[in-house]
């Protein structure tokens, strides 16, 4: 009874469209940003920013992406790792070609370039769907990869092939580089998920969602409403790799701080940050955000929890059942709730809402 | 929905003009040489028999199909290299025989793609939200408004539309194409699959855009009270030919329509 819209009476269409309609959710997202600006830099220690918080951050940004492209525009890509390759590698030739250049400048034009990538691969996209389009980017992954592995310009002719990030600084604070605190870091990570988050949210809420869900959901209809499928998609295309190039620029410079393309595996990369989407919740930003909470903390979870009941699993043992667990949750999030976990949320806060009544 | 409401109903010139238009896939002739006209304000159905031939002139007047044979114009424009989403920049909108709206979608937003084309503020304007942006938003959420008051559907606005039942789900299809503020409104089977009351309750809608706006409306339909009731004119078609053209009553007192049609029972 606490939580609700009655007595938040909206009296114009601009309040009614805000971001957070109901007061007790903008209490709610205040709290969210105490913990994640000021408490959890002043409690989490490395372990916790390396092994948990910053790879959260930016697989959630990569997962806000590939729900543009997949929750919202229903078109399935699965090369995912490969647009967050090009925007590590574009990163990389950028930051040490022109090693003034402000970083976070870097960061946004590698994701301008992970967009055109992804609009000249999601060009097959107007003839081909579902199946089909999965497997073209999956033929996108594989080539892009290959490419930044034999082309040895990409990765300044270092005899090791690997990409390191070179140490930046942004006011005055080193931000990459194996010198880079992890609270800077995780700082660079956070600031990047939450306005990208806002951005994301905005973009869906808007014409350019709806545009795309209609594409989604009945793409004739749409066409004879006048909404024209190839630009549409594009924009899709373009607008998720984007998000993916950025993230993957951060993966490489703000996290693993040195990497070969296997990093951006299809096993490392673009399944789990598929299934993130599908377990967070196809069509929903908070979703993403949610699924990539899930996948990074679960595993965290099985090897702690286990011997805090006396239970201790071999860590071959723990790993399959961390696949198992995923396997069932992916297939009854496919078949049951399509919406996942960010559909429990809204159910959640529907009970909460009539509570104590059940109606 | 902006339009100035015209005082009483005001019959205008010839708005679409269909010349010839045969129409075939692969051995199947859907049309064969349909010519007919609508006048501007008008309420112009389209009857006959199961697979006449009826959507798939809706289809070829709007550009989703490509006439094989034969010229539509609109406007004084021949449309004959069409692409299918420039139909809606021409001011036709229309609705589906088989209900086609975007399922996991708001009613509101459903509605709001209507209003797609009069929305122009980029992607990054999109992302802030902001003022213009927001601005356009507003305005375009206000006729959306007018639209879901005039057609009673204020209580679904936020309901997801593939919850909703079937005659609900008309209504939103209804809506959505009137929030383009369209010129000409093309109809496929509104009442199709609605007791009586949902259908007094479409005719009335149908009666008032066409009143109000002075838009014009091609239905197809096959409930014939209703039809006689609403039309002007009456377009038969049967086996891809047109065999009658006329108001009501000449199209009910033609021999052929009779047999092909007005004999044989539909339900
Ligand atoms: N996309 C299509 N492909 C093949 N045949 C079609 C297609 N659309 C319509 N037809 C055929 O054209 C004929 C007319 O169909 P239609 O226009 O739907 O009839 P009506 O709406 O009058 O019932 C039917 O024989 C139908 O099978
Ligand atoms: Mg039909």
């Amino acid at each position: 009874m606490f939580y609700r819209e009655a007595g938040q009476f909206k009296s114009t269409y601009q309040t009614d469209q805000a971001i957070f309609p109901i007061v007790q959710d903008r209490w709610f997202m205040a709290l969210v940003f105490i913990v994640a600006f000021v408490v959890i830099p002043l409690v989490a220690d490395e372990y916790w920013h390396q092994a948990i918080i910053i790879p959260f951050l930016i697989l959630a940004l990569a997962a806000i992406g590939l729900n543009i492209l997949t929750g919202y525009a229903g078109l399935v890509s699965l090369g995912t790792g490969a647009f967050m390759a090009v925007g590590a590698y574009s990163t990389y030739k950028m930051s040490t070609a022109f090693p003034d250049l402000n970083i976070i400048i870097i960061f946004l034009l590698s994701g301008v370039f992970a967009a055109m990538v992804g609009m000249v691969f999601g060009a097959p996209s107007l003839r081909i769907k579902g199946f089909y389009l999965a497997v073209a980017t999956l033929a996108a992954q594989f080539f892009i990869l290959w490419v930044f592995n034999k082309v040895e310009w990409f990765f300044n002719y270092s005899p090791s092939g690997t990409i390191t990030a070179p140490p930046r600084e942004l006011f005055g604070v080193l931000v990459t580089g194996p010198e880079a605190s992890p609270v800077a870091r995780y700082y660079v990570c956070l600031v990047f998920l939450v306005v990208f988050a806002f951005a994301a949210k905005n973009m869906a809420r808007g014409r350019l969602g709806r545009s795309w869900m209609a594409i989604r959901d009945m793409d004739i209809a749409a066409e004879i409403i006048g909404i024209r499928p190839l630009q549409t998609k594009l924009s899709a295309f373009g607008i998720s790799s984007f998000y993916c190039g950025v993230a993957g620029a951060l993966y490489i410079f703000c996290w693993l701080g040195s990497a070969e393309t296997e990093a951006f595996d299809i096993l490392n990369v673009s399944f789990p940050v598929l299934f993130m989407v599908i377990i967070g919740g196809l069509g929903s930003v908070l979703g993403a955000i949610l699924g990539a909470a899930f996948i990074t903390l679960m595993p965290i979870f099985l090897t702690n929890a286990p011997p805090m009941i006396g239970i201790h699993l071999a860590a071959d043992l723990q790993k399959h059942i961390e696949e198992i667990i995923l396997g069932l949750m992916i297939i009854t999030f496919l078949i049951v709730e399509p919406a996942g976990f960010n559909r429990l949320w809204q159910i959640a806060k529907e009970k909460i809402r009539k509570w104590p009544f059940p109606y | 929905m902006s339009a100035e409401p015209t005082v009483g109903r005001k019959i205008g010139d010839v708005i679409l003009d269909v010349a010839n238009v045969s129409l075939s896939f692969g051995g199947v002739r859907a049309l064969n040489g349909v010519s007919f006209d609508v006048n501007e304000g008008e309420v112009r159905a389209i009857i006959g028999p199961n697979g006449a031939g009826k959507s798939s002139m809706l289809n070829c007047i709007n550009g989703f199909y490509k006439p094989t044979e034969g010229m539509i114009t609109f406007k004084g424009e021949s449309h004959h290299q069409m692409e299918t989403y420039e139909s809606a920049s021409q001011g036709i909108a229309r609705t589906f025989q088989n209900i086609a709206l975007f399922k996991g979608m708001t009613t509101l937003d459903n509605i709001m793609t209507g209003r797609n084309l009069q929305m122009k503020k980029n992607f990054l304007w999109q992302a802030l939200y902001f003022g213009p942006a927001l601005k356009e938003e507003l305005e375009n959420r206000e006729v959306v408004e007018k639209v879901i008051d005039f057609l009673e559907i204020e209580s679904i606005r936020k309901t997801v539309v593939g919850r909703l039942p079937y005659g609900l789900q008309k209504r939103v299809e209804l809506a959505r194409a009137l929030a383009a503020e369209p010129d000409m409104l093309l109809l496929d089977e509104p009442m199709a699959g609605m007791n009586h009351e949902e259908k007094e309750d479409m005719c009335r809608y149908i009666l008032d855009v066409n009143d109000e706006f002075g838009t014009t409306i091609v239905l197809i339909e096959h409930d014939m009270s209703v039809v006689m009731d609403i039309s002007d004119r009456v377009v038969v078609l049967d086996y891809g030919e047109k065999i009658a053209d006329g108001t009501p009553d000449e199209v009910r007192a033609n021999q052929r329509v009779v047999d092909a049609y007005l004999g044989v029972q539909h339900d």
